[in-house]
């Protein structure tokens, strides 16, 4: 048996996450300072981008006898996952000072999440894939329930678990119907196996019937979307922004690879699934979210919906065994997936602006006339709201238009049709919320305060929304580039 | 039948049957014992599949401790079992039928057709000499180093999670640092409040 050292170099920014997660697991314990915790944590997320920055060379390169992947799609979706978990902890501080939740272990198993979340990025292995959902799925849960007195968030976590454990299992079942057809369980080598042949056909449409569950699951779109308003809900409002942005950057990863590398041959199949999954989640998330009094419960089912918009440009990806729509298509689907990260943290940092000590903001109510009360943040909140609704010059109306026009080209046009009808529903308890924030008398007149460093980043992230709409050019290249490099990569 | 198949068909039989008491035993300390028994009889399996090393392992791990544990685990809570399985058969109208369903479906996907004996190669006999356990540590630690990492990963996240969830210091707690009160300095202690005389 000759064994060769495994190439460190392509992993070495999830190295150097691991190693500084374990250095600030006993800082904290030792040194007790959670100011020193903080800066350390997010130096951690400045260093890893550093070095996935410094270390792009535009090859692919696979290492750990092919279960990581170093490609152009993964840095570059490892490059914006860094600022979205930065941006999470710095929205998140004071709200968890305010209510004694500030516990190193938040640092701790936030940097473990995000571990978690770049490994399933670059995952060329099943295994790999499904370890790194578990390591990201874990820290959430525990995260969920951090605030271990509140039986909401009890109550959350709960949920969470059991229905994120099913899920697992499902995502787990279906890989080993893959692997009993195909024989392996590195993502290309399946892909390759299909492409030649092998493999009995109703196996393995059965284990993608699975596949598609486990990952609907995590999507969190219908039918399988019942977990997500209780736990965002239920969730800190800090944890719930963490589980509403980041995570969906890894979410897209893992779709692409599982069904784009390794189950492309069963597009005709997966690719109706994903119809049904993107038509209901857009019509339900925008329906249901009409119904609702409570912000982040609303926000939920905005999510849902907005992932179904982002199926929509998925499964738009091959029209008929023809890949030349691909790269239009999946490219609109990760340039969704970074617009709605954008605004799903500026719309929950909001949230986190509001709320104080006792006070957690979370009604639509509470945003009563906000626009007396600080008239630029009502504006940041409307730019939010605005952009996703989908309303023309903010980066969200562009993600849609992306999308839409991926699906179109699909021929594809009565989902389109269908989408844009819903999103006008839609429109209508965004634009609510708008309407309280100017028109409505606020109930009370106490000033928006919050950590300076906050107030910047909301503000500077509430105008990107606003110049990414104007300019979408670079982060639309920047996705066609990733998604390019991926399609020739395999 | 040889008496492999025998075997097999023995051991599965007990298996399936003794999973469904799991579900359905009334107490919960049975329910834990015939879930060993599952156990016992699913590394008999391995065995005729010559998994040595796992048929072990899966004694010793999960029979041998992660069993224990649960069992004292429903021994000190004392759960009601009668009032968690309220409403239990009431749902069985929908979710009978259901997994009927998915189980003559899986049945019709997943017969001999696909996973029989034509479909599958035979695997060839492993040289004299060769050790299931030695293949397997092999494999762990060069081929399958990386998901065994983060495997360990994953546990220490357990362990974080188990502790920040857990871990409480008690409000009556009593216990005091020696440490600090070494350092005590007499201003710590002694508050000198400097007051004008009055005269009444």
């Amino acid at each position: 048996m000759n064994f060769v050292m495994p190439d460190l170099y392509p992993a070495s920014a999830e190295i150097f996450l691991l190693l500084m997660a374990l250095v600030v697991l006993l800082v904290d314990l030792f040194a007790g300072r959670r100011w020193l915790t903080y800066l350390l944590t997010q130096l951690t997320l400045a260093g890893a981008l550093g070095i996935t920055f410094f270390t792009i060379d535009g090859r692919t390169v696979t290492t750990f006898s092919g279960m990581f992947i170093d490609d152009m799609f993964a840095d570059l979706l490892k490059l914006a996952l860094y600022p979205a978990v930065a941006m999470v902890l710095v929205y998140s501080r004071g709200y968890l000072a305010a209510r004694n939740l500030d516990k190193g272990e938040f640092y701790v198993l936030t940097l473990f999440a995000t571990l978690g979340m770049m490994v399933m990025i670059s995952a060329g292995h099943f295994l790999s894939l499904y370890l790194g959902l578990e390591m990201l799925a874990l820290s959430l849960y525990a995260l969920v329930a951090i605030d271990r007195d509140s039986a909401r968030a009890t109550e959350a976590a709960m949920k969470y678990f059991v229905l994120g454990a099913m899920a697992s299992g499902l995502l787990l079942y279906g890989m080993s119907m893959v692997y009993g057809a195909t024989g392996s369980l590195e993502i290309a080598e399946v892909g390759q196996r299909i492409a030649l042949g092998g493999g009995n056909r109703t196996v393995l449409v059965f284990g993608l019937v699975f596949v598609v569950a486990g990952l609907a699951f995590k999507l969190g779109v219908v039918p399988f979307h019942m977990w997500v308003p209780d736990v965002y809900h239920g969730a800190p409002t800090a944890v719930t922004l963490l589980i509403g942005s980041a995570p969906k950057l890894a979410a897209l990863a893992i779709v692409m690879r599982m069904l784009v590398t390794g189950l492309a041959e069963l597009a005709e199949h997966w690719q109706v699934m994903l119809m049904i999954l993107s038509a209901l989640s857009i019509a339900l998330g925008n329906l249901a979210a009409i119904a609702q009094t409570n912000l982040k419960r609303m926000l939920a089912y905005s999510a849902i919906s907005h992932m179904g918009f982002m199926l929509l440009g998925v499964l738009s990806g091959i029209v008929g065994g023809d890949p030349r729509f691909a790269l239009n298509a999946y490219s609109s689907a990760m340039f969704y997936v970074i617009a709605y990260v954008l605004m799903s943290l500026g719309a929950f940092g909001m949230i986190l602006l509001l709320s104080r000590a006792g006070f957690e903001a979370e009604d639509i109510e509470d945003f009563r006339g906000l626009n007396r009360r600080s008239p630029w943040f009502a504006a940041i909140m409307m730019i939010l709201m605005f952009s996703m609704a989908g309303m023309p010059f903010f980066v969200g109306f562009f993600a849609k238009f992306a999308v839409l026009q991926a699906a179109i080209a699909a021929k594809l046009l009565w989902l389109a049709v269908f989408a844009v009808l819903f999103s006008l529903v839609g429109a209508f308890y965004y634009l609510r919320v708008v309407k309280v924030m100017y028109f409505d008398a606020p109930t009370d007149m106490s000033p928006i305060e919050g950590p300076r460093d906050m107030r910047i980043l909301l503000s500077l992230n509430g105008l990107a929304v606003a110049l990414v709409g104007l300019l979408p050019q670079g982060v639309l290249e920047y996705s066609i580039y990733a998604t390019y490099t991926f399609l020739v990569g395999h | 039948m040889d008496f492999k198949t025998a075997l097999f068909y023995i051991l599965s039989a007990i298996l399936v049957i003794a999973a469904l008491r799991v579900v359905t035993a009334r107490n919960p300390v049975h329910a834990v014992l015939f879930l060993v028994l599952a156990f016992f009889n699913a590394s008999g399996l391995w065995l005729l599949l010559q998994a040595e090393f796992l048929a072990i392992a899966l004694i010793a791990v999960y029979v041998g401790s992660v069993m224990v544990l649960f069992l004292f685990v429903v021994m000190m809570l004392d759960i009601n079992l009668e009032r968690l399985r309220q409403g239990f058969w009431g749902n069985l109208w929908l979710g009978g039928p259901i997994a009927v369903l998915m189980v003559v479906e899986m049945v019709a996907v997943l017969s001999a057709r696909s996973f029989g004996p034509e479909a599958l190669p035979v695997p060839a006999a492993p040289a004299a000499g060769y050790s299931n356990t030695k293949a397997l540590g092999t494999a762990i630690y060069t081929d399958y180093v990386y998901p065994f990492e983060l495997a360990s990963v994953i546990l220490l996240v357990a362990l974080i999670a188990a502790v920040v969830l857990n871990l409480r210091q008690r409000r009556d707690n009593k216990q005091l640092n020696p440490a600090e009160q070494i350092a005590i300095q007499r201003k710590d202690r002694v508050r000198i409040v400097s007051m004008p005389s009055e005269k009444e």
